[in-house]
C-alpha cells in the first residue's frame, strides 16, 4: 500500500515561482482587517486624509476629463504618460528645486509601480539594495519579489548616518556582495518621520557616486512641511546617479494611482518599454483628471491645507504622547505622516498588537519595515488619518496598554531573563495598501 | 430542501485578529443557506445587533464568529436570554470549553487522558514567591513544556518552553492575554482535530484531520496560507489508534455538555494515546479549515451540512 500523500489545499502550490517566498498571511495583516472597524481607533493607516480635498474641485475636473477630452482620456496613452501631465509635473517638482526635462518624466501607476519596475530593470537574485533601517514596508516587498536582499543602513534624527552607509558598503563589499541601489526616503520619511539633513544629502550622493551606486530616492512627503521646507531633493543637484520618485497619493489622491520617476536617459528609455509591457500605459484617464485638476484649481492652496491638517494632528499626537507617555522617546517629525515610538527594554510591538487591538488602538509594529527581524521594541504611529480628538484617545489606548506590560514585566524581573526570543526574519511584511 | 426557516442572522467579523477568517467562515455559511433557499443576512456584531435582534426576531442566529466574543458564552448567553435559537454549543458549556483548566478536568474526570499541568493565577507568583513557584514547576513538569493563556481559543500568547530560562518570559507573555496561565506538559506525536457533528440524531465523531505543518508549528502562518501545512483526512493513524482518539474526541465533546459542530484538538503519542488539548465550539469553517475538510472527507455536502444545523437549532 503506497503512503497518503495528504493534501495541502493548494494543488498549484510546487509550480509557484521561488520569488512569491514572501507572499503570505500573517497575523499582523490580520490584525489590520480589525482596524475597519469604527470602534478601532487605527494609528496604524498610512491613508492620506482624502475628505481635505473638496470634492467639487475633483468632480469639476472629472467632468472636463469627459466632456472635453473623453476620447483621449478613455484611450490607450503613451507608456512614458501624457505629455501635457509630465510638463506639470516639471512644474510640481520644480518646489522642490528639481530642474528636469519632460522626457525625462515617466508616469507610473503610482510610485509603487516605479518601484516595481526599477526592481525589474536593476535586481538580479542575490543582490542587495541598501535601505535605510527602518524603511518602507512595500518597497521591501517589492525588492524582495525580485529576491534582492535589503541591508539597512542605520539612522538616527537626522535621517541615514553616512558613516554607518560607508560601513554597510564595505561589509557588503567585503562579503563579495553586488550592491545595486541605495533606497531612501529623505523627507519625513516613513516610517520614522526624519528628514535627511543637507549636508548629509551631499554626503550620501559622494559616497554612491564614489562606490557607483544607484541612489533611489523616494519622495512622496516632501511637499508636506508643517512649517520650513525641507532640503531640496537629493536629484536637484545630481541628474545622473539618482532616480527621483514621485507620487500625487499624498498631495492629491491615491485613488487616482498616478506617480512619476524622474530617470537618467539611458534608464528612462528602459522605464518606459518596461512601463508597456506590464501595464501597456498609465491611466489616461487619471492623468487628464490630474492635469485638468492642476490646470483649473489653486493646487498649491491645496497642498496648504493638507498641511494645516497633518500639522494640527502631528501636534495632537506629539502633546498626547507627552502626556500619557512622559518617559518614552519618540521622533518629531517636521512634516509627512508618521511618528516613530520606542518602546522600553523587553516590550515586543508585534506581540502586543493583539492586546492593543483588544483595548481598540491599532499601530504598525516596528518589524514590518525591517527585512532582517529588527523592530519589535519600536512602531509607528500614524497621525494622517484620524481627528485630532481621535489621536488622543488612540493615545491614551495605547498608554494603557504599554504599561501594563510594564506592570506585569517589573513582576517578573527578578526571576529571570525576560529577553525576546529571536524574531524571524520579514515575517510580517506584506501589509494592506492602507497601511504600508 | 424545503426549510421552515425563513431568515436566518449569520454574525461574522467581529474584533479580534481572527476578523478576516471569520467573515470568510461567516460568508461560506451565509452562501450555503442561501443555495438552500433560506433567507440570510450577515452582519458584523456591534452596538445595534442586540436591538436588531430583538426588533427583527429572526429564526435563527448563526454565530460565526472566532475569538472571545463568539466563543466564551457571552453572545451564546445573550442569544439565550433574547429567546433567540443559534447554532451551536450553548452559553454555559462554552464557557466550560473556553477556559482551559476547567476543559481538561471534566474530560480528564470522563476518562480522556489530559498533558499534566498546573494552573497559575498571576496573583500566586506575588503572594508565593515567584522563584518558588519556578523551582516547583521545574521539578514536576519536564521539559519541553507548553505556557498558554487559560483562556483563549487561539495560539495567542502560547510558547512552547525547551529551556527553563525561557520560562519567565513565556509566563509574562501568557499573562498579557490572561490572569491566568497553564503550564502544560508537551507530548510528542500526532497532532490532529477531530470534528464532531450532530444534526440531531446524536454527536458523530467525523474522520480525524492529521496536522502537519511545513514549518513544524502550526502557526497563524501555517493556519491560514494555503500550501504551508500538509493535512491527512484520515489521518495516517492506524485504525485501532484512530478509532481511540475517535472515542475520546466524542467523550470530550459529552463531557463538555456541547452541542451541534464542534473541533476536539488531540495529540497521539507513540504508544497510541490520544491526549486532549482543547475544544473549540465555533471551529472555523473558511477553505483552509479544518472541520469542512473532515465533513468533505465524511461525504458531507457543506451546504447541506450548514443548513441541516440550522435547522436543528430552531428544532432544539
Amino acid at each position: 500500500m503506497t503512503e497518503p500523500q495528504g493534501n495541502n489545499l493548494d494543488p498549484w502550490y510546487s509550480h509557484y515561482a521561488q520569488r512569491t517566498a514572501g507572499l503570505s498571511a500573517s497575523e499582523v495583516r490580520a490584525l489590520f482587517a480589525v482596524a475597519s472597524r469604527p470602534e478601532v481607533v487605527s494609528l496604524a493607516g498610512g491613508m492620506p486624509y482624502v475628505s481635505a480635498l473638496p470634492q467639487e474641485l475633483v468632480a469639476s475636473a472629472v467632468e472636463r476629463t469627459v466632456r472635453e477630452s473623453g476620447a483621449v482620456a478613455l484611450q490607450y496613452g503613451s507608456g512614458q504618460g501624457t505629455p501635457r501631465l509630465r510638463e506639470q509635473i516639471l512644474e510640481v517638482m520644480a518646489l522642490e528645486g528639481i530642474r528636469a526635462s519632460v522626457d525625462d518624466v515617466v508616469v507610473t501607476t503610482g510610485s509603487q509601480h516605479a518601484l516595481e519596475l526599477m526592481s525589474k530593470l536593476f535586481l538580479d537574485p542575490g543582490d542587495v539594495v541598501i535601505a535605510e533601517g527602518p524603511s518602507y514596508v512595500t518597497a521591501m516587498t517589492v525588492f524582495r519579489s525580485y529576491q534582492a536582499e535589503v541591508a539597512h543602513t542605520a539612522m538616527d534624527d537626522e535621517g541615514l548616518i553616512p558613516q554607518a552607509l560607508r560601513e554597510t558598503i564595505a561589509r557588503l563589499r567585503a562579503a563579495g556582495r553586488t550592491i545595486k541601489l541605495l533606497y531612501t526616503i529623505p523627507s519625513f520619511q516613513n516610517p520614522m518621520g526624519v528628514t535627511l539633513s543637507w549636508q548629509r544629502r551631499m554626503e550620501v550622493l559622494e559616497i554612491a557616486r564614489e562606490n557607483g551606486i544607484l541612489v533611489l530616492e523616494d519622495n512622496p512627503y516632501g511637499l508636506l512641511y508643517f512649517d520650513q521646507p525641507p532640503p531640496q531633493a537629493m536629484r536637484s543637484v545630481d541628474d545622473e546617479g539618482v532616480v527621483y520618485l514621485g507620487t500625487f497619493s499624498k498631495t492629491l489622491a491615491p485613488g487616482l494611482r498616478v506617480g512619476w520617476a524622474v530617470a537618467p536617459h539611458a534608464i528612462r528609455e528602459k522605464l518606459v518599454l518596461a512601463n508597456e509591457a506590464a501595464v501597456l500605459s498609465p491611466s489616461s484617464f487619471s492623468q487628464t483628471v490630474i492635469s485638468e485638476y492642476l490646470a483649473t484649481a489653486d493646487w498649491r492652496g491645496q497642498i496648504d491645507v493638507f498641511r494645516g491638517v497633518y500639522r494640527e494632528r502631528r501636534d495632537a499626537m506629539l502633546a498626547a504622547l507627552a502626556e500619557q507617555l512622559p518617559t518614552l522617546s519618540w521622533t518629531v517629525p517636521a512634516g509627512g505622516f508618521y511618528v516613530w515610538l520606542n518602546l522600553p527594554p523587553h516590550l515586543d510591538a508585534k506581540a502586543m498588537l493583539p492586546r492593543a487591538v483588544k483595548e481598540l488602538v491599532a499601530y504598525t509594529p516596528g518589524t514590518a519595515f525591517y527585512a532582517d527581524g529588527g523592530g519589535r521594541d519600536a512602531m509607528r504611529l500614524s497621525f494622517c488619518y484620524p481627528a485630532p480628538d481621535f489621536i488622543r484617545e488612540g493615545i491614551r489606548r495605547l498608554a494603557t496598554v504599554i504599561n501594563g506590560e510594564l506592570t506585569l514585566l517589573s513582576e517578573f524581573s527578578q526571576t529571570g531573563p525576560l529577553t525576546l526570543p529571536a524574531a524571524p526574519a520579514a515575517a510580517d511584511s506584506v501589509l494592506p495598501p492602507s497601511i504600508g | 430542501m424545503i426549510s421552515k426557516l425563513t431568515r436566518v442572522v449569520v454574525l461574522a467579523g467581529g474584533i479580534s485578529h481572527e476578523r478576516d477568517v471569520s467573515l470568510r467562515s461567516g460568508r461560506r455559511v451565509a452562501d450555503s443557506l442561501l443555495e438552500h433557499g433560506i433567507e440570510v443576512e450577515l452582519r458584523d456584531p456591534d452596538a445595534s445587533l442586540l436591538g436588531y435582534l430583538r426588533d427583527t426576531r429572526p429564526d435563527v442566529v448563526w454565530p460565526a464568529l472566532h475569538g472571545a466574543s463568539g466563543e466564551d458564552g457571552a453572545l451564546r448567553g445573550l442569544l439565550e436570554f433574547l429567546g433567540i435559537p443559534f447554532v451551536g454549543s450553548r452559553s454555559e458549556p462554552a464557557r466550560l470549553a473556553w477556559d482551559k483548566p476547567t476543559a481538561k478536568t471534566l474530560v480528564g474526570r470522563a476518562g480522556v487522558s489530559t498533558p499534566r499541568s498546573i494552573t497559575l493565577p498571576r496573583d500566586a507568583f506575588r503572594e508565593l514567591g515567584a522563584e518558588a513557584v519556578f523551582d516547583a514547576i521545574h521539578d514536576e513538569l519536564p521539559l519541553p513544556v507548553v505556557v498558554k493563556p487559560a483562556q483563549g481559543g487561539s495560539a495567542q500568547g502560547v510558547t512552547i518552553v525547551e529551556d527553563e530560562a525561557g520560562l519567565p518570559r513565556a509566563m509574562v507573555d501568557a499573562y498579557t492575554y490572561n490572569d491566568v496561565a497553564i503550564v502544560e506538559q508537551r507530548i510528542a506525536g500526532t497532532e490532529i482535530a477531530v470534528g464532531i457533528l450532530d444534526t440531531g440524531e446524536g454527536p458523530v465523531a467525523l474522520p480525524a484531520v492529521e496536522i502537519e505543518p511545513l514549518s513544524g508549528v502550526y502557526s497563524f502562518e501555517a493556519r491560514y496560507n494555503a500550501g504551508e501545512t500538509r493535512f491527512y483526512v484520515p489521518s495516517r493513524l492506524r485504525d485501532d489508534v484512530a478509532a481511540r482518539a475517535a472515542e475520546a474526541a466524542l467523550t470530550a465533546h459529552q463531557a463538555l455538555g456541547l452541542r451541534h459542530l464542534s473541533r476536539v484538538d488531540l495529540i497521539v503519542d507513540g504508544a497510541g494515546t490520544p491526549w486532549f488539548l482543547e475544544a473549540n465550539v465555533l471551529p472555523g469553517l473558511t477553505e483552509t479549515s479544518l472541520v469542512p475538510q473532515a465533513l468533505e472527507a465524511a461525504g458531507h455536502d457543506l451546504g447541506w451540512v450548514y443548513a441541516t444545523l440550522a435547522e436543528a437549532a430552531l428544532e432544539a
